[in-house]
């Protein structure tokens, strides 16, 4: 007797658990197809991307940045607000296609503001085609992802074809170098970008080398000794700051005197705190328009963050607005969404959002940083 | 393959790989220690490197360490190693208090144990990469934010040396931070070795190592040496994230996982249970993974170093010297 009331009464419960769920979906899905007609509350945006692990700087920043721009819409909207949720990924590709498959279950969820990787987008977007939820990605730059034909797939910045044409040529016209040490750290977005400069550059390639994926190494030595054997006098990273600082500091402390470059995964203050002073001088290209050019927007992130907005922090405001002006315009069904965003042409902060039928955005800068007193500062823009 | 790099560079690669081998070869010293008395990898080891290396981090930071120059450094890199050295030791302790002791005292299979370290490892790396929701549970978010802020991105080490290059062996220029990691490696390595072997404490371990019963029987205090071995463990590890905060320059919550695995490698390849087998396979780990990546590149860097790792233990299936701690004579 007692043996079947303790199977029982979970059962039970378990069996009204899935009706309940049942229930709730099914409401969801009223809530989404009526959309067009009515104006819908308690709508979602998705922030995905990483919010802890040894990425995490990079999605807090997104994160932010798309938040900022809800917050202001609710501050207009106060009887119809939109929640941003968020899908931590921890950057981690393995773990994306998870969390897309819980996304697309949800039909208040218009649309995604991310993946932020590159490496995570290529899991995590054919769930995200197939199911029709449309994303726009403030970071990921891996040139490949727009070629996948995947009608959701939407990014507000120049990919790596541009960033890493970019990078060599600010290595060959502003450094002047004659011989420069290619590196990366196999991931999805180092890889493809030391690929691109590695083409670019041609016969200046004096030596490549690659580390272990971001986090997994600590010791360099070897790089070191490769780069300095190479004459080089350029060392170029694709990767993210958690290496890229170990890295630096080898490199200086090893002997090496040179100019480090590295892409957009490095523009974090993360990269200078852990290298420190070996960080000084280190030039780092983005596809991500300078703070004081859109002082409208780094005034009010200081203000809500007590912080400088940092990288790809206005990016996804930009993205964020998107979904939100297809709210405003009474476009919930994710079909609508899509239309709606192939049509749209606005002026964001960073730059004219309108997006080509691949999903890539119409206008692309890339720009030059610089560490310069333990500060990423803007160098130029590489035209 | 390009073996020209190897050759051409032969110096500078020995030199930087023995550098990083001593990190390795002090952390194995405190697994192949505890393997020697107790037949336990303790799994957790690896934490109690992270936390000493904290620990130098912050006391640093509280005594000023980054404006120091001339022979402040000096002191300062004293201090710093003094306070890792002695929060590993005690951290240690703590762990076979918490998570060895009562399992030893109801006599469970080594698995359990095992799992237990897997556990506190996982606790103790969890528990600093959380160390700020404390201080929001209590509404002090602002409180210490330069020791507990961002707890999952790394803490930089506030101690700056300029790299001063001291004479050269080869076409190599020694730098005085390969000499001080090298030099404190050896230094740990003589008086731990010493102690072992000469001392009447250093006798108690071997003689547990042996046969705990008789050593009981003869009087040791079984219990008194497994926390001795313990502590000797902390402090070697302690030693060991100084010299890893003098090479990399930051640590983070995670940091002990991926050096760990390398340091019980390094136990391994030596034969654990061997104190001077665990020097050994640090220092040959260090160097390997140097050459390896210098022949076959960066991405062959661990496949180099764990294929050396299977064709010795093909060879010698206890490690290259062998014999157990309470055997070792030499």
């Amino acid at each position: 007797m007692r043996s079947v009331f303790k199977i029982g009464v979970p059962m039970v419960a378990a069996a009204l658990a899935l009706s309940a769920c049942g229930g709730t979906s099914g409401g969801d899905n009223n809530a989404g197809g009526s959309g067009s007609g009515g104006k819908a509350c308690d709508l979602k945006i998705g922030f995905f991307g990483a919010l802890t692990g040894d990425a995490a700087n990079l999605g807090i920043n997104i994160k932010n940045g798309a938040e900022l721009a809800v917050n202001q819409y609710n501050e207009k909207n106060a009887n119809c607000k939109v929640t941003l949720t968020s899908f931590d990924s921890q950057g981690d590709p393995a773990i994306a296609p998870g969390l897309a498959q819980k996304a697309v279950t949800d039909k208040k969820l218009i649309g995604i503001v991310g993946p932020a990787f590159s490496g995570e987008s290529k899991a995590a977007d054919p769930i995200f085609d197939s199911a029709g939820l449309n994303t726009i990605s403030a970071s990921a730059t891996n040139p490949a992802l727009a070629d996948n034909g995947w009608k959701t797939f939407h990014r507000v910045l120049g990919n790596d074809a541009t960033q890493g044409p970019a990078a060599a040529k600010y290595i060959k016209d502003v450094l002047k170098a004659q011989k420069v040490f290619v590196s990366d750290d196999t991931s999805e977005y180092g890889k493809g970008l030391s690929d691109i400069v590695k083409k670019d550059l041609g016969s200046l390639v004096a030596g490549t080398d690659q580390t272990a994926a971001d986090g997994k190494q600590d010791d360099f030595s070897a790089t070191v000794t490769k780069a300095k054997a190479s004459g080089a006098t350029v060392f170029f990273y694709g990767g993210y700051y958690s290496n890229a600082g170990k890295l630096v500091k080898q490199l200086k402390d090893g002997g090496f005197t040179g100019t480090f470059v590295a892409a957009d995964g490095v523009k974090d203050d993360g990269f200078i705190k852990g290298a420190g002073a070996a960080s000084e001088g280190s030039i780092l290209t983005c596809p991500c328009l300078p703070p004081d050019k859109a002082p409208e927007f780094a005034e009010a992130y200081k203000k809500a963050y007590n912080t400088d907005p940092a990288t790809y922090s206005a990016e996804a405001y930009d993205a964020a607005n998107v979904f939100l002006d297809a709210i405003a315009a009474g476009k919930t069904d994710w079909k609508d969404v899509t239309e709606f965003i192939k049509t749209y042409d606005k002026q964001g902060v960073t730059k004219k959002i309108k997006f080509d039928d691949k999903g890539e955005p119409a206008e692309v800068s890339v720009w030059a940083y610089k560490v310069q007193d333990g500060k990423i500062v803007p160098d130029q823009e590489i035209k | 393959m390009d073996f020209s790099l190897l050759f051409s560079h032969f110096p500078e690669l020995t030199i930087t790989g023995l550098a990083y081998g001593a990190i390795y070869a002090l952390i194995a010293l405190g697994y192949t220690l505890v393997y020697g008395v107790l037949r336990l990898i303790n799994f957790a080891h690896s934490e109690v490197f992270m936390y000493g290396a904290f620990a130098a981090v912050w006391v640093l930071m509280a005594l000023g360490g980054g404006k120091a120059s001339g022979l402040g450094i000096a002191g300062y890199l004293l201090i710093a190693f003094l306070s890792a050295m002695t929060v590993s030791a005690l951290i240690a302790l703590l762990l076979e208090r918490v998570a060895y002791r009562p399992l030893r005292k109801r006599n469970s299979p080594p698995l359990i144990a095992l799992i237990s370290a897997i556990g506190a490892s996982f606790a103790l790396s969890e528990a600093m990469g959380l160390r700020d929701k404390p201080f929001k549970w209590f509404g002090q978010e602002n409180a210490f934010q330069d020791y507990v802020g961002r707890p999952r991105e790394a803490s930089p080490f506030p101690l700056k040396i300029d790299v001063v290059r001291l004479f050269s062996i080869g076409n190599y220029q020694v730098s005085n931070i390969d000499l001080i990691v090298l030099g404190a490696a050896i230094v740990m390595m003589i008086v731990l070795d010493q102690f072992v072997n000469r001392s009447r404490l250093g006798r108690g371990i071997r003689a547990v190592a042996q046969d705990p019963e008789a050593a009981a029987l003869m009087g040791v205090n079984r219990d008194r040496v497994i926390r001795l071995t313990f502590v000797l463990g902390g402090a070697m590890a302690g030693a060991a994230a100084v010299m890893y905060l003098l090479k990399v320059g930051q640590v983070r919550y995670n940091s002990g996982f991926l050096l760990g695995v390398k340091a019980f490698t390094a136990a391994v390849l030596g034969g654990i249970g061997n104190l001077r087998g665990a020097l050994l396979g640090g220092f040959i780990l260090g160097v390997a993974e140097n050459y390896g990546q210098a022949v076959f590149g960066g991405e062959w860097r661990d496949v180099v170093a764990f294929t050396l790792l299977v064709v010795i233990l093909l060879f010698r299936p206890t490690g290259l010297l062998g014999e157990s701690l309470g055997k070792a004579r030499a």
